[in-house]
């Protein structure tokens, strides 16, 4: 992995008062990203209108594209074009991006995503907040691939997971999400950019050996192929299609199981090394509250509560979701009386945690079905109840 | 007997095929392969950098050509090519970047990627294979299959009116439209050589025989029955106004050249335009060399 430094040309250093769909669009900037085909969503809107407005002076290019999928479609080839490429969207955009976003997991292709989510299903609340594509994001383009998703609570966050998110799809050659919600996106805070020298960036894994003997899909000793851009001169193939090493589709059982298994094991054997999660007072907890994104600051006051009451209360809050850190959590439903999960949906991560929880300890889920966070009190009644 | 003793076994467009994909996937009589052979031949005459060239197809068997033209070459999704090439092209404005792909792909499930390629003047040549059916999935109606042709979701003849594709692209705001069929080698060459010699949204449409399924579920023949048709029903008519192109059921096929015309391309638009507006504080795009 070759890391570099962020090019001070996107880099807007200095203390700034955003919103969090603003932070991401600085994010990518940072990052190195110089192509972002979008396509208008709320609430997701602000983060390519701030790209627009800044990629004309930093050397790059944004379109407006003329539905979610022709910008994720833009994405690939931007990507194998050589640039660091970038699209934001919400629900229904998200689902008119699963085709493709199939497509780009199967030829491997770095890019980032952000959801801006809202409530659903369908056209839903298109202003009002949600959690409800965090199992779409794993799962929702059809057949076995994997992805990374992160969950930022703030749009300092939605900064700083942005950069990470860029590098992540570089180093596992992979899309990568930033899985937000309208009330980060939305919400104004202090956001804190730091010089170009201190933004930490990796490299593209570029191929440099003989122009005949390029595969795009032989896996290294980290298990990532080597990528090239069109234009070198490799003259390679890629194709959705099952493949071999080379690109060549092969359409059978035995190349199915070696390519499939790449795309998933890839991510899930480097799981330790991708996930990053926020424990608070979980060594001697009775009760551990999971959550993510804007739902674990709302968590913040009911933990307090709790505490205050004599309940002893830990947290994690899940910075990265996929891969799920099934492991730690594991770990502890051996310890604890019950962990208790709020999100903004009806029901999805807490599968994860039921699934990681083993049968070892009850899981209460706070279900939420958008439009507003949680009231505090109802995941205070929940670890209370978890405490019994 | 080896290859050098009988130099006429090789094929003269080996050095721009994946000859370890040969044989090909299409059926016997299909006109595919011999657009492909055309191509390969303007590939040459154009004497464009051909490792700065790429080659996008969609879904489809005419989606299969990326897979056997020895370039940079993308097999996309069902329609998405275009979309893919014009990220791509923006990615690294040095290629030339060519999307060929079929009706159903390109004016089907693509038609809106295709009129806001064509409104954008995307510099992009379009190769659109039209064979009045979807033939992959076993011969199914098309967006381009004639009034009362048969087909196997068409089981009584087709009712719905066809795209005129060369008024569509035209309309949409194309830069260079041609239609051709698969009897006019030397000339859907020409045209061909003169979309890779040129910049902006160049489409060419190339009217190909599909054996196996429209023609055998039409009654007409074998290929050489197709070829007899558009030999005897084909009108060359350069310049011709688009409007007037519909096909009909083995009705005239009206070919040629019908626009070219040079307009800026959507990245020359973007730097004249935001260099125009911001000044010096623009910093001008140019792909790879920033």
């Amino acid at each position: 992995m070759k890391k570099t430094k962020a090019d001070p040309k996107g880099v807007l250093t200095g203390a700034h008062y955003l919103d969090g769909d603003h932070a991401l669009a600085e994010g990518a900037l940072a990052a190195g990203c110089r192509f972002f085909a979008g396509y208008p969503i709320t609430p997701s809107t602000e983060t390519a209108e701030r790209f627009a407005e800044r990629i004309p002076m930093v050397g790059g290019v944004f379109i407006q594209m003329e539905d979610e999928l022709a910008s994720i479609a833009a994405l690939i080839g931007a990507a194998w074009g050589g640039k660091k490429v970038m699209t934001v969207t919400s629900g229904p955009g998200f689902s008119l991006m699963m085709e493709n976003i199939g497509l780009a997991c199967m030829l491997e292709t770095p890019l980032v995503i952000a959801n801006v989510q809202r409530g659903g299903p369908s056209t839903g609340l298109p202003t009002l907040t949600g959690q409800q594509d965090m199992m779409q994001v794993k799962w929702g383009s059809h057949g076995d691939y994997a992805i990374i998703a992160l969950s930022p609570d703030s749009p300092q966050e939605c900064f700083d997971l942005c950069v990470e998110a860029f590098n992540l799809s570089e180093i596992y050659r992979v899309p990568t999400f930033v899985m937000t919600d309208e009330c980060v996106g939305h919400m104004h805070e202090k956001v804190v950019i730091p010089p170009a020298e201190e933004i930490e960036l990796v490299e593209r894994k570029w191929y440099t050996g003989p122009k005949d003997k390029y595969l795009p899909f032989k896996p290294d000793t980290d298990m990532i192929p080597f990528m090239v851009k069109v234009g070198d001169g490799y003259r390679f193939h890629i194709t959705g299609l099952t493949h071999d090493e080379r690109g060549y589709p092969v359409i059978n059982a035995e190349c199915q199981n070696v390519c499939v298994p790449h795309l998933v094991d890839k991510i899930n054997l480097n799981a330790d090394k991708i996930i990053k999660i926020e424990e608070d007072e979980t060594d001697n907890a009775e009760v551990i509250v999971i959550s993510y994104g804007i739902t674990s600051r709302v968590t913040t006051r009911a933990v307090r509560k709790a505490r205050k009451a004599g309940i002893k209360v830990g947290t994690i809050r899940l910075i990265t979701v996929w891969p799920f850190p099934e492991k730690r959590i594991k770990e502890l439903a051996k310890k604890i009386k019950a962990f208790v999960v709020p999100e903004i949906n009806y029901g999805q991560m807490v599968y994860e945690v039921e699934r990681s929880a083993f049968g070892q300890a009850p899981v209460i889920h706070v279900p939420h079905c958008g439009g507003w966070v949680h009231d505090p009190e109802d995941i205070f009644k929940a670890i209370k109840e978890a405490s019994k | 007997m080896k290859e050098k003793d009988r130099p006429e076994e090789k094929n003269p467009i080996e050095d721009l095929l994946r000859m370890d994909r040969i044989p090909h996937i299409w059926c016997p009589g299909c006109g595919i392969g011999v657009v492909v052979t055309s191509f390969a031949e303007a590939l040459r005459k154009s004497e464009i950098d051909l490792e700065k060239t790429a080659i996008l197809s969609g879904i489809g068997c005419t989606g299969r050509v990326a897979g056997y033209v020895k370039l940079d070459s993308i097999h996309t999704t069902h329609g998405r090519a275009v979309p893919v090439a014009t990220g791509l092209k923006i990615a690294n404005p040095e290629l030339k970047v060519v999307v060929f792909s079929g009706d159903g792909d390109i004016a089907g499930i693509g038609g809106n990627h295709f009129i806001h390629a064509a409104r954008r003047n995307m510099d992009l040549v379009i190769i659109c294979v039209n064979n009045f059916n979807y033939a992959m999935t076993g011969g199914q109606v098309a967006a381009t299959t004639p009034i009362t042709a048969n087909a196997s979701t068409a089981p009584f003849g087709n009712f719905e009116y066809p795209f005129n594709l060369p008024y569509l692209a035209e309309a949409s705001g194309a830069t260079y439209v041609a239609r051709w069929t698969a009897l006019h080698l030397r000339r859907v060459t020409k045209s061909m050589q003169e979309a890779l010699n040129r910049r902006g949204f160049s489409f060419i449409e190339v009217i190909t025989p599909c054996v196996t399924l429209y023609a055998r579920r039409n009654r007409l023949g074998d290929g050489l029955n197709l070829l007899k048709y558009y030999y005897e029903k084909s009108e060359i008519q350069h310049g011709a106004d688009t409007k007037t192109l519909d096909i009909s059921y083995q009705g005239k096929l009206i070919v040629g050249k019908f626009v070219d015309k040079d307009k800026p391309t959507f990245l020359d638009c973007m730097n004249e335009h935001l260099g125009k507006v911001l000044g010096d504080k623009y910093k001008p795009y140019g792909g790879n060399h920033d």
